[in-house]
Parts: C-alpha cells; sequence; structure tokens
C-alpha cells in the first residue's frame, strides 16, 4: 500500500505541467546528446547543472533524470544508420542494428530500439519503486563503519571496471580523493591544498571538475580531427517504423532479458549501461536457437542490448537514491546535484523527500512514453541533428560550459580552474586515465573522510571497528577482493575480455 | 634506458603523480595526525598522499622494466590542434574582465571556425556574431544570469 500511495503522491507531482514540462526538455534533450556522437550524458547533465540552481529541486531532477535515461533512447539512433554508436552505451547495438539498416530494415531496428528500451525502461522504473524503499529502510541500520566500507567498495568496483590499468584507474580515484579535500577541513578548520589562494578555502566546485573532465575533455579531444560532421545519408524505408508482430514475438525473450540483466547490473556500482548491453548481447545469443545468425542483422541483437541500457537507469538510481553511492561518472554529477539541492541522498531520502522521490520515479514513467512517442515517428527528425557543423556545435558547447561554470560562482577564478581541468581531462583522455573513478573519488571524497574519521572517533582511534562489524567486515574484504582480482591471471584475463569487447 | 619509453606519457604521468605524492605527504605531515578526540586533518590526506605516491612509483617502475615495443607514435598535429584550441580558450577567459564575454566569445568562436576548421571568413564572422548575441540574447537577458562584463560593459 506504501508504493501504490507513494505512487500517487508521485504522479501529482509529475504531473504538475511545470514538471510535465522539464521531464520533456530533459527526455527531448536527452534524446539530442544520445544523438550526437561525442557528447555524452554526464558531460551534458555537468554543463547543465548550474543552470539548475534557481529551479525547483522536482523540475531540476526530473530534467536531469530525463536527459540520463534519454541518451540511452537517442543512443541507437546513429548506432543503427550509421554505425557510429551515439552513446558507449549503444555500441553493441552497431553489430545487428547496422546490418539490419544495410538488409534495408531500418525501420524496424529503430522501432524494436524504441519499443525494447520503452519496455525495459519502464520495467527498470519498476524496479527502482519495488527495492529501493526496503534497501533504504535496510541501510538505516548502517553507520559510519558500514558507511565507510559502503563508499570504499562502491569506488573499488569502479576502478575495477573503468579501465585496462587498474593502477591506473586507481591513480585517478585517489586524484579525486585529494581534489575532494582541497579547502577547510570541517573537523579542525585547518585549511588544506589552498597555495594561499583565498578562493580554494571553500574547496572546488564540483561542478567546475564535471565540466572540465568531461564536457571540455571530450570537446578538445574531439576537435583533434578537423573532419566535419559525418553528414547522414537521408534515411531510407523509415516509412515502417513499427516491427512486424514475427519480430515481436522472436524479441520477446529479449525484452525480458535485456530488462532483468539491466536493472541488476545497473544496481552493482561500475556496472554500467556499456557493460549490462554487452551482457544482455551475450547472454541472447547464447540462447538464441540462431546463434550463428547473430552479426548478421537479427532483430534480438538490437532489442535485448537497447532494453539493457534502459532498465540499467533505474537500478542506478537505486544506490544512488538509497545509499548516497553513485555507480557512474552520471550518477556522481546526479549526486552532486541532490547536494547541492541541499538534499542529503541515503537511507533517509526516501522518507524525508516522498515528493522528490515518488515525483522522479512517476516522472520517469511518463518520460518514458514521451521518448517512446518522439523516437518512433520523430527518429527521421533526430537523425537530421546529425546535420549540424561541429564547427558550429563545439563553440557552443563551450560557450553552455563557462556560463554554467560562471554563473554558478560568479568568479573568474573558477573560469581559470575550469580551464586547467579541461586540460587534465583531456591529458587524461590521451593517457588512458579512466575519468569515472576520478569523479567518483571526488563525488565521495569528503564523505568517505567524514565516515571514516567518525568511525575512529567511535572507536577511540582503533581501525578494529572497520572489521569488526560484520556489514562493515564483508564490505571490506569484498573491496579487497575486488582491487585483488588483477593479480589473479584468469579473473584479470576475464575482466580485460569484459573490457575489450 | 631506451628513448621512447622515457618519454612515454605513462612515464611522465607517474613521475608527474608521484611528484603530488610527495607534496601531499610533506603537506599532511604538517597537520595534526591524531588528536584525544580522533584523526586530525592530516591523516585522511597522509594516506591517500602515500597511496598515490606508491602507486605511481609502480606505474614508473613497471614503465621503466617493460621491454620497449613499438607503439603507435604520438600524432603532434592532431595534439597541437586540440591544445591549440585550449590556449584560445584560456586566452578568451583571461580577455573577460577586458572585452567581457560576449566579445570575447565572439573572437574564440571566430578563431575556432575560421583556423581549426578552415571555413571562409564571411562563415566565421556570421558563425562568431550569431554565437555571441545569441548568447547575450538567452543568458544575459531572457534568463537573467549575469554575463562577465568587460570595459565596455557588456
Amino acid at each position: 500500500m506504501d508504493i501504490v500511495a507513494g505512487l500517487l503522491q508521485g504522479f501529482s507531482v509529475a504531473l504538475a505541467p511545470s514538471n510535465l514540462l522539464w521531464c520533456f526538455v530533459g527526455v527531448f534533450l536527452g534524446t539530442v546528446v544520445g544523438v550526437l556522437p561525442g557528447l555524452g550524458p554526464p558531460a551534458t547533465i555537468a554543463m547543465l547543472l548550474p543552470l539548475t540552481f534557481s529551479m525547483n529541486p522536482a523540475g531540476a531532477i526530473i530534467m536531469l533524470a530525463g536527459i540520463y535515461y534519454g541518451a540511452k533512447y537517442g543512443g541507437s539512433t546513429t548506432s543503427i544508420l550509421m554505425n557510429v554508436p551515439g552513446e558507449s552505451a549503444s555500441v553493441v547495438t552497431c553489430i545487428d542494428g547496422y546490418q539490419m539498416a544495410r538488409k534495408g530494415r531500418a525501420g524496424a531496428a529503430l522501432g524494436i530500439a524504441a519499443i525494447a528500451s520503452f519496455v525495459a525502461g519502464t520495467v527498470g522504473v519498476l524496479g527502482l519503486m519495488l527495492v529501493a524503499p526496503p534497501l533504504a529502510k535496510f541501510a538505516l541500520s548502517f553507520s559510519s563503519p558500514e558507511y565507510f566500507a559502503l563508499m570504499s567498495l562502491g569506488l573499488a568496483l569502479v576502478v575495477l571496471l573503468a579501465g585496462r590499468s587498474i593502477v591506473k584507474a586507481l591513480l585517478a580515484a585517489l586524484l579525486g580523493l585529494w581534489i575532494a579535500s582541497i579547502g577547510t577541513d570541517p573537523f579542525s578548520t585547518t585549511s588544506r591544498f589552498t597555495f594561499g589562494r583565498l578562493e580554494l578555502l571553500s574547496g572546488i566546485d564540483f561542478v567546475v571538475v564535471a565540466i572540465g573532465v568531461f564536457a571540455l575533455g571530450e570537446v578538445l579531444a574531439n576537435m583533434e580531427a578537423r573532419e566535419d560532421a559525418t553528414l547522414l545519408e537521408t534515411p531510407k524505408g523509415l516509412r515502417n517504423l513499427l516491427p512486424t508482430w514475427q519480430d515481436l514475438k522472436d524479441c520477446r525473450f529479449a525484452f525480458a532479458n535485456g530488462s532483468i540483466v539491466g536493472f541488476l547490473v545497473g544496481t552493482l556500482p561500475g556496472g554500467g549501461s556499456t557493460i549490462a548491453s554487452f551482457l544482455s548481447y551475450g547472454l541472447e545469443k547464447a540462447v538464441s536457437r540462431r546463434k550463428d545468425e547473430f552479426g548478421t542483422g537479427v532483430i534480438e541483437g538490437v532489442a535485448a542490448p537497447e532494453g539493457a541500457n534502459n532498465s540499467e537507469t533505474g537500478g542506478a538510481l537505486v544506490p544512488l537514491l538509497t545509499l548516497g553511492i553513485p555507480g557512474s561518472g552520471t550518477t556522481a554529477i546526479l549526486l552532486a546535484a541532490l547536494v547541492l539541492w541541499g538534499f542529503k541522498p541515503g537511507p533517509l531520502f526516501i522518507p524525508e523527500h516522498p515528493d522528490l522521490f515518488w515525483g522522479l520515479v512517476a516522472s520517469m514513467y511518463i518520460g518514458n512514453v514521451m521518448l517512446l512517442v518522439l523516437n518512433l515517428p520523430l527518429v527521421p527528425l533526430f537523425a537530421q541533428v546529425l546535420r549540424l557543423p561541429v564547427y558550429m556545435l563545439y563553440p557552443l558547447i563551450l560557450g553552455v560550459s563557462m556560463v554554467g561554470v560562471y554563473t554558478a560562482s560568479g568568479s573568474l577564478f573558477d573560469l581559470g580552474l575550469l580551464m586547467v581541468f579541461g586540460l587534465l581531462g583531456y591529458v587524461m583522455r590521451k593517457l588512458d586515465y579512466p575519468a569515472a573513478p576520478l569523479i567518483l573519488g571526488l563525488a565521495l571524497g569528503a564523505g568517505m573522510e567524514r565516515a571514516l574519521r567518525q568511525s575512529l572517533m567511535m572507536s577511540q582511534g582503533s581501525l578494529s571497528i572497520l572489521v569488526s562489524r560484520p556489514i562493515s567486515a564483508v564490505m571490506l574484504s569484498l573491496a579487497l577482493l575486488v582491487l585483488l582480482i588483477p593479480l589473479f591471471g584468469k579473473l584479470n584475463a576475464w575482466r580485460l575480455r569484459a573490457l575489450e569487447s | 634506458m631506451e628513448s621512447g619509453t622515457r618519454r612515454s606519457g605513462d612515464l611522465w604521468s607517474g613521475v608527474a603523480l608521484a611528484l603530488l605524492g610527495i607534496y601531499i605527504v610533506a603537506q599532511a605531515w604538517q597537520w595534526e595526525y591524531s588528536s584525544p578526540e580522533g584523526p586530525g586533518a592530516g591523516f585522511f590526506p597522509l594516506w591517500y598522499g602515500v597511496a598515490i605516491l606508491a602507486l605511481s612509483l609502480l606505474l614508473v617502475a613497471s614503465r621503466l622494466t617493460r621491454a620497449p615495443r613499438r607503439g603507435d607514435p604520438v600524432d603532434w598535429r592532431r595534439t597541437g590542434r586540440a591544445l591549440s584550441v585550449w590556449l584560445a580558450l584560456a586566452v578568451s577567459v583571461a580577455l573577460f574582465k577586458v572585452l567581457g564575454f560576449v566579445a570575447s566569445f565572439a573572437l574564440l568562436t571566430y578563431f575556432i571556425v575560421a583556423v581549426m576548421y578552415g571555413r571562409p571568413a564571411r562563415t566565421a564572422s556570421a558563425v562568431a556574431l550569431a554565437t555571441g548575441l545569441g548568447f547575450y540574447l538567452v543568458f544575459d537577458l531572457a534568463l537573467g544570469l549575469a554575463l562577465p562584463a568587460g570595459t565596455l560593459g557588456f
């Protein structure tokens, strides 16, 4: 009954005209961002975050979440029509989607991608609605040691799956922790790593680092090549965008597979939609009666990964909203957004802000319907976004990034920092240092330090408190195991194969 | 030591991070590590500083001991393009105080369109004017977000 009452309350929030508008703006922007290769949801959300400070928090989180899951819908368009994934989560869709398009079935591929996204996206929201409240209740028993252990485990999982080199991923995460501790220590008021600059006493704004590393770093890397936008040939065969009944029948298992695998992977920190889509594709191929045909344009090969990457969104919001632990760069930015608006994601988030949680859940149901409508008949229109020349697109991104940072603080010093972090983001890409652990380290840094110091205060300085409590001991052991995986040949080979695929 | 190895990004980034690790440890050493109330301001930074130092030295050591192999050479032309844009961006930010956001951003856009993408001056001027004006109209006038103003007042 709690869930029904909560959902009714949520729909009363989500159906408010202004929130409906923000939901539409979010899913529309998300689809556009998804269609554009080289501009991802983390960069877009980071850029727009400062502009939401004056908004109603419900409308703001509804819009940012809309960008997050809307991009997953849009990502399939370029995968199918151009063999270029709009998002990393849509890489695997290229395999069969593009082959279908080459055989004149682009319409069916785009249609099934939208339908699978809708079905699995809705199942993901259902999962979020059912799993989050009981998990939050369970997490109420957590104290500082458990939180420290949980954050360590989350960071370890992200480090494990972030890049080929664990050492580099760990260094990126530690760099994030360092940036997080720049400023005044909240316990002792000691100023740390401020280089004598008064501007750094209050720390470095998360937005500056996120926009610099994601948006500026991405634009600089994209501008290495002089090529103009790869103009899309006018899509052919899009008249019939609805798949046949046989197609839908063939995809029954793919819908279920994508929904379940996507949601489960999403709940794991470090999982992410790319891994969800690959796992779902692999499972679909493994159980298919026509596995030899995969790669030649099989419709289930589009439905399964597209479903998984949408269902993953619901899963990823579970640890974020109930434990305050983000599992990826994008959810780390969403965490920062909630904190900046004055909320504290964690076990008390749902009981203290039911309107926000249930409003978000209800808006995701509505947003998925909007996306289905947008992505079925309007797909040819979205494909035209690719005709925007890059020499116009990139200055726009740079401009919005600078305006975003400046309006957040009104400080030219922060714009200088933006340049520094933009260069850092570019250098990290060039040298193969993953950005997600840095952003996660930054988002979790202050919380980790606080939890660790509070734990040690509770135990009069004895580290044994971290291993004498069962939940904390299990999670810290898991974190250690995760970080030791590269030392075991076979396990590391599996990890590298997963990353390479 | 083979010169290609010495020049590698892993090595230099490892050295840079090791220096950062030393700096963090040196700074954390000066702050209170522990007090009767609990861990001090230096406690957490000291530990992650040591971890950064150890991991970066591991990265350097693994790069030095690994047999040199022929990888893709650094494409300095492409890197130079990206760094040119970054430099132009930094110059435009530095000019905000003098020229203001609108004019500086229009100049940056002109540079990107005309120099980086080799479009005709007329196209570059049109795009630069449109984006500068567009940002002013949308952010400053419509949304009321104050953009950095220069000596000319806008």
